[in-house]
């Protein structure tokens, strides 16, 4: 049926050719039809099949040899049918390449068709011709206005779509205030559409830019996950220069992308990688000034090196401790679950973000993903294996477990399996060379020439860089020499050269045997390595040198011109050397040369001949000649070609051709300073401002399907759940809600709270939002008990605290002398007095958030001197962790006077688990070996919940996941406030409010991870009680229940 | 972003072009095809090739090149993905992707191809939505179309662009409702001339069929999931969950769909169904060789090895094959130089063995290399890693669904070196 509908298509191609009428226009607007072969081809390879038609016997397709026409009045018909059988005929033949653009008017017609396919097939070629018919094409839009304002979003966002489509210059106006007001519509569709619709109004006038970017500067505002891919897009077609609209939208961006199509992914993915380059510190600052150096002095030249020396202290001077910005942080830990997706684009976007962005130790992530991608279609292929040749190089590690998984296959294409040698190449290293020469060994007799070349290659830069197998390399590539493919050999001659450079004292033997070889191989460059190896180490085969050059004289018309080159310069070093043999052949070999077609060579045999053959004009050089000719030449690096390919942002397309695309950003270096973060806090917005509850609702619905617990507490998350002023929220709200106790701890913790959002807002949003907090808390709570109040104040009171002063470390402090109970944190020992030879440590979980880096847990550590002397140099080295875990140490103390002591607060991140993190304390003197071992309750932090949100957390954490208890409560646990105080002590959670006042809840975050951590002690009747903890970490679930069972039971 | 679009079947004729912005002459694919004729194979066709104002980003895919224009810069997997992604939505929609079919189709391509982009950024590439804008031919539809004059065009407006779960359509609706997973596992080997293990590596995915009513909330977990350690997801896949209670829990897209792709690299745990014994040798005088294969079963896990097939790359010289085999069938194509031994069964009892000369061009130099033997088979209800489904849960819906596993193990680029 289907070919049956075709047929009158292709009958009216073929009346077209015959004609001859159209043909002319035709070929102009397909010149891919070159004059003398292109038409033949394309009408040989069309007409089979049209006569196939033919043959199979056409019924239909009446009125063929009428042009158009018979199209024309199908389009004037009044049946849908006849409409739609002509405009899919139209769409044939603009998919086919040819004109149909006389058919416009009778096309533009039917615009406003009802029937929905025509109406579609109408709007494809309307996109096609229309900057062809202008004029025409501008009777259509007034139907596109309409339907901006459809009721249907489905409606309004196509009219926008193909609006903006047509490329008429004249409605440019009218596409503006389209996409404006489609910008600002309720539908989130709609304004998808709108910010697709940017880059084309701007492609089409540039001058609309300045309204563009106010525009984008509204959708980038935009919460949900359907907008943020394409105003993304926009942004980086429009204004990627202008940095500063991202600032405030970033950390939504970071929360949203996992919840956004994987195209807006990419886009978001690579743009933030930029925006990180330019407003966070390098990670690996200290460590890459360290590498730079110690390489430097490995290749540098000599002045070159005292130049560094100057620059030493200034690099020095620079070093110091890394504190990474939370915000990069959130970039780093909210890509990491993309390495999963199926999208290979997505996969490297994250790839490069890391090897980009993250700290050197973090990077080795991502060759586990990247390797995987190695088994998808060969262009992926192509491109991953571009990005991990340019990786290997610089983080050779990152690649070397997964070393096999380059190994080549017989099947795999050549250009597949040279870039897997060049990854290979790259990734070995002295362990690793003999299985690698082993591998190259089977690539050698490959079928496949070119590839058999590649691997020759690959094992002279093997050879070159690692001393101990260049004599086994140069062995097995002079057994190649005997190989039958002529290929092989010159190859190996070419690398052989090389190699014999670095050594050449070891191997006369060798070069005796190459210039054996001049008679038989024929590939030029082959021929003119041999030639020159043998003119520059002429000394140490003397008798065969000038027997070759006889050769060679011989032969020396009928060479290549990098041969005669070669010929040249043998004749001349063998005229220096050993003058007595050569001369004549050497002026032979010259006025041959004198009279070359190539002029080069002419110039070479002229200028050789002023500089050796000694006459009264020549000048004071020849003098020098020998020195000249048998100079020591520094032996090649063989250098891979994709060494500081890494300039260019990875996976882009600058990339891959090595060189700068159009539309290329340029990846910025690091800042030396970091910018202000403050740029990136955004306000919390005021709900009551919020005009129509149909908008409010409209938000809620958008809230994005999956992103996880740890999305949700992000900044514009807690905006966005904050929207209901019945709920109390999160953030700082819920903090002052939740101290419903008011026990000590629990005010520790409210404080605790404040500070830390301090830390994100500016002061004067800061002031104003907490006043406003205030006001409306204040009216609520005013019936409320004194008790309560009194809270309020300590609330308020930290909240001036927080103000007047900045340095967090004594905001710290301050807390946690103030209000941190003493008796609730519990003091471990590190150090024994006696042990430590009069130096004692203790330490305690301060339950502080540790300011520096979210995720590990601080520790306050106080040193007390016991001694009679001073203590120099207090410090941690050495530490020994489980993989994973990290240390940010406490900067050193310097001196501990007698008698003095000292509290110190440093941070570890356990990655949720209770292991012990082992290093050494050391002073001046002595070093000690020492632990911290964390209980189970210190390795979460507070999490403000509302009573619905904990039940709906604690619906998802069901199964599995739910530990149930029943217990006996202790003899002293007698009411609520004593169980409340027991928890709280035990582990680092916060209270829950709760209508019921048997059971009491708590919530809590790990601090590595994130996870949630519930606890319900449900207390029954005769002291019998029920615990229960939902944790998404079983284990940390399983040591919690055991030991709030013991608190509690005690 | 994506300029145009050219398809080009393997002849080199250009038969279908799409623009997505202003157009582009076809000229330009004058630089591709330069490529192509530079490139012989055409494997080894740059997938990126760069033009005075032009790149062009290729991939080959059964036979026809999708050949897109770009001006500016784009990550070019950004591009390869994408059109693999097309070629796959066309195979969805038509059974299979080839010159012919996408001819067939043309006014369906091209609705397509303008849903799936705009201005050249992807707008809609989940195969459940384009279902809902366009609907895939049936033949029953078609000839009612030609009939009535109706449409492919859904009369629906597609209301799954609009949800915050894209990939699947709303209001589904099934009489028997039914999930499958197919564990499908490929061995990747490389054994070297004695037998050895080179290199192997598992690669698996678990292709879905999930024909459910409603929005259903599945969760699938396993007997032994660390044997995962990389994974890559369907996007509906909760990553969190995986991370914590390394179970796949997802609301599915409606019909066919890859839920998930894994990798097991530990060698040990790579299990080699079979054996091959080779000798394969070309004599000096003679013009000619001599050759003898012989498989067996090696750790096949008490499972009947299917599908058996040897294919042998033959250097340039061998003009024919005399061979005996007692087991199967064989063919030597001397324009291809490939010797494929198809033997089907693997019967532990009587091993299937393939032995006989070969006979050389004369006068050629015996051949230095020895060609490699790629292996193809097959084991029902087996994955090799061991990974076994544990359940399948659902919840959000009330009616029983009818549930099933199956595994495949499959040879994928599995070789043997002589």
């Amino acid at each position: 049926m289907q070919k049956l509908l075709q047929l009158p298509v292709n009958a009216v191609n073929i009346v077209k050719g015959v004609q001859g009428v159209t043909q002319g226009q035709e070929e102009a607007l397909s010149p891919v039809l070159t004059p003398d072969s292109g038409p033949q081809n394309w009408y040989s390879a069309v007409q089979p099949e049209e006569l196939r038609h033919l043959r199979s016997g056409g019924t239909g397709g009446g009125g063929w040899g009428r042009g158009h026409d018979d199209l024309k009045e199908m389009l004037d018909s009044n049946k849908d049918s006849l409409k739609l059988e002509a405009m899919k005929r139209i769409v044939a033949m603009i998919a086919r390449g040819k004109n149909a653009s006389d058919l416009f008017p009778a096309v533009v017609k039917n615009v406003a068709c009802k029937n929905i396919e025509v109406k579609k097939l109408v709007y494809v070629y309307l996109v096609r011709y229309a900057e062809e018919q202008q004029d025409l094409a501008l009777l259509s839009i007034s139907t596109f206005q309409r339907g901006l304002k459809d009721p249907n979003q489905l409606i309004r966002a196509s009219a926008l779509r193909v609006l903006s489509s047509i490329r008429v210059t004249i409605i440019v106006p009218i596409m503006m205030l389209a996409i404006k007001e489609a910008a600002s519509d309720m539908s989130p569709y709609v304004r998808k559409t709108a910010a697709h619709a940017i880059p084309k109004l701007h492609s089409l006038d540039p001058e609309q830019k300045d309204q563009l970017i106010e525009v984008i500067e509204k959708l980038l505002a935009d919460k949900t996950t359907l907008v943020a891919g394409s105003v993304v897009m926009a942004f980086e077609e429009v204004c990627p220069d202008r940095i500063d609209l991202i600032h405030k939208n970033y950390r939504k961006l970071c929360n949203l992308l996992i919840d956004v199509e994987e195209w807006g992914q990419v886009v978001i993915i690579n743009m933030l990688t930029r925006y990180a380059r330019t407003q966070f510190l390098n990670p690996n600052i200290n460590e890459s000034l360290l590498e730079e150096n110690s390489e430097k002095a490995f290749y540098a030249s000599d002045d070159e090196e005292e130049e560094d020396k100057k620059a030493e202290p200034a690099t020095l001077a620079k070093r110091k401790p890394y504190v990474m910005d939370p915000d990069h942080r959130l970039l780093l830990r909210n890509t990491k679950p993309l390495l999963q997706s199926r999208n290979a684009a997505v996969v490297m976007a994250v790839a490069q973000l890391y090897f980009h962005l993250a700290p050197k130790a973090e990077v080795g992530i991502i060759a586990k993903a990247l390797v995987r991608l190695m088994r998808s279609h060969s262009e992926v292929q192509y491109v991953v294996l571009q990005n991990v040749a340019t990786m290997s190089i610089k983080r050779r590690g990152m690649f070397e477990p997964y070393l096999k998984s380059f190994y080549i296959r017989s099947t795999d294409p050549t250009q597949i399996k040279v870039l897997k040698l060049e990854v290979l190449t790259n990734l070995a290293n002295e362990t690793n060379i003999s299985t690698i020469l082993r591998e190259f060994q089977t690539y050698i007799k490959s079928m496949d020439k070119d590839f058999v070349a590649a691997s020759i290659q690959a094992i002279g830069r093997c050879a070159t860089n690692i001393g101990e197998v260049r004599d086994t390399c140069l062995n097995g590539l002079v057994q190649l020499l005997s190989n039958r493919d002529e290929l092989v050999v010159a190859e190996s001659v070419v690398v052989i050269k090389k190699l014999l450079q670095m050594q050449p004292e070891q191997h006369s033997d060798i070069i005796k045997h190459m210039a054996k070889l001049i008679d038989n191989i024929q590939v030029p460059m082959a021929r003119a390595s041999i030639l020159w190896l043998i003119g520059e180490y002429c000394e140490h085969v003397p008798k065969i040198a000038p027997d070759v050059l006889r050769k060679m004289a011989k032969s020396f018309t009928n060479e290549e011109d990098i041969v005669k080159l070669q010929i040249i310069n043998l004749a001349a070093k063998l005229y220096l050397t050993n003058s007595k043999q050569s001369k004549l052949l050497t002026q032979y070999v010259l006025n041959l040369a004198k009279y070359d077609q190539n002029y080069d060579i002419r110039d070479r045999a002229r200028f050789i001949r002023q500089l050796i053959v000694p006459t009264d004009k020549s000048g004071a050089l020849s003098k020098y000649a020998k020195k000249l000719f048998l100079a020591l030449k520094p032996a090649p690096v063989l250098e891979s070609p994709f060494k500081d390919r890494d300039h260019f942002q990875l996976g882009s397309l600058s990339h891959l051709l090595n060189a700068k695309a159009a539309g290329y950003q340029e990846l910025p270096n690091w800042p030396e300073s970091a910018p202000d973060p403050s740029v990136r806090n955004v306000e919390i917005p005021d709900w009551s401002k919020c005009s129509s509850r149909k908008d409010r609702k409209e938000k809620k619905v958008e809230k994005p399907f999956y992103s996880d617990s740890e999305g949700e507490s992000g900044p514009t998350e807690s905006a966005d759940s904050g929207n209901c002023e019945s709920d109390s929220g999160s953030g700082s709200a819920s903090a002052s809600g939740s101290d419903e106790s008011g026990s000590g701890s629990e005010s520790e913790e409210s404080g605790e709270e404040t500070e830390s959002d301090e830390e994100e807002e500016d002061e004067e949003e800061e002031k104003k939002k907490r006043k406003k907090l205030d006001k409306t808390k204040a009216k609520k709570q005013a019936e409320e008990s004194a008790e309560r109040c009194t809270i309020h104040t300590i609330h308020q009171i930290s909240c001036i605290i927080n103000f007047d002063q900045f340095d967090m470390n004594k905001i710290t402090s301050v807390f946690s002398q103030t209000l941190a109970p003493s008796g609730s944190i519990k003091m471990y020992e590190l150090l024994h007095r006696i042990k430590g030879e009069g130096l004692a440590v203790e330490y305690c979980f301060s339950r502080q958030p540790f300011s520096p880096e979210p995720n590990m847990v601080a520790v306050q550590i106080q040193f007390t001197n016991n001694t009679n002397s001073e203590t120099k140099n207090l410090h941690i080295e050495d530490p020994r962790l489980q993989s994973g875990m990290r240390i940010r140490e406490f900067a050193e103390i310097d001196v501990l006077a007698a008698g003095e002591s000292v509290t110190v607060v440093m941070g570890i991140d356990f990655c949720d688990s209770t292991q012990a993190a082992n290093f050494q304390l050391c002073t001046h003197t002595r070093k000690f070996f020492v632990s911290i071992q964390p209980p189970v309750g210190e390795l979460m932090t507070p999490a403000f919940l509302t009573e619905n949100d904990f039940k709906k957390e604690q619906g998802k954490l069901m199964g599995m996941n739910e530990i149930l208890e029943k217990l006996t409560l202790g003899e002293k646990c007698v009411n609520e406030h004593v169980i409340v105080e027991r928890v709280t002590a035990t582990a680092n959670l916060s209270r829950v409010p709760c209508g019921s006042d048997k059971e009491c809840r708590f919530a809590g975050k790990t601090v590595s991870s994130g996870c949630l951590v519930l606890v319900t002690v449900t207390t029954k009747e005769g002291g019998g009680a029920q615990l229960t903890v939902n944790c998404e970490k079983m284990l940390i679930g399983t040591m919690l229940v055991k030991d709030i069972l013991q608190a509690l039971s005690q | 972003m994506i300029h145009s679009l050219f398809l080009i079947n393997n002849a080199g004729d250009l038969f279908l072009e799409k623009h997505w912005k202003s157009v582009i002459s076809r000229s330009v694919c004058d630089y591709f095809f330069e490529a192509r004729e530079k490139a012989v194979e055409p494997d080894n066709v740059p997938p990126v090739i760069r033009t005075p104002h032009h790149y062009l980003i290729n991939i080959y895919r059964e036979k026809i090149f999708f050949v897109s224009v770009i001006q500016t810069e784009v990550p070019p997997l950004f591009v390869i993905e994408f059109l693999h992604r097309v070629a796959e939505t066309f195979q969805d929609y038509f059974g299979e992707c080839s010159e012919s079919t996408i001819k067939d189709n043309v006014v369906i391509v091209y609705e397509l191809l303008e849903e799936m982009l705009d201005n050249g950024f992807p707008l809609a590439t989940e195969s459940n939505i384009l279902k809902e804008l366009i609907r895939p031919p049936t033949i029953l539809r078609s000839m009612v179309n030609t009939i009535t004059g109706s449409s492919n065009v859904g009369e629906t407006l597609p209301t799954g662009q609009l949800s915050t779960i894209p990939w699947r359509r709303a209001g589904v609706k099934y009489t028997n409702n039914e999930a499958y997973f197919d564990v499908v596992e490929e061995i990747d080997a490389i054994l070297d001339k004695s037998g050895t293990t080179v290199f192997a590596e598992i690669q698996g995915v678990i292709d879905a069929c999930v024909k459910l009513s409603g929005m259903p909330d599945l969760t699938l977990s396993f007997m032994n999931p660390r044997l995962l350690d990389d994974v890559s997801f369907h996007p509906c896949v909760r990553y969190k969950r995986w991370e914590s209670e390394r179970v796949i829990s997802f609301v599915p897209p409606d019909g066919n769909f890859q839920l998930m792709s894994y990798h097991i690299s530990a060698q040990n745990l790579v299990a080699i169904p079979v054996y091959v014994k080779q000798n394969i040798s070309f004599f000096e005088t003679g013009s000619s060789g001599r050759l003898d294969i012989t498989v067996g079963p090696k750790q096949t896990m008490g499972k009947t090895v299917e599908g058996l097939v040897v294919t042998v790359h033959m250097p340039k010289v061998v003009l024919s094959a005399n061979l005996n085999a007692t087991q199967g069938t064989y063919n030597y194509d001397p324009v291809t130089k490939i010797l494929v031994w198809d033997i089907g069964k693997l019967n532990p009892q009587k091993l299937p063995n393939l032995k006989g000369s070969l006979s050389l061009q004369s006068g050629a130099p015996k051949p230095e290399e020895n060609p490699s033997l790629n292996i193809d088979l097959k084991i029902q209800q087996l994955a090799i890693s061991g990974l076994k489904v544990n359940r399948l849960d659902m919840y959000g819906e009330k009616y029983k669904p009818f549930k099933g596993v199956k595994y495949v193990t499959k040879a994928g680029k599995f070789q043997v070196r002589t």
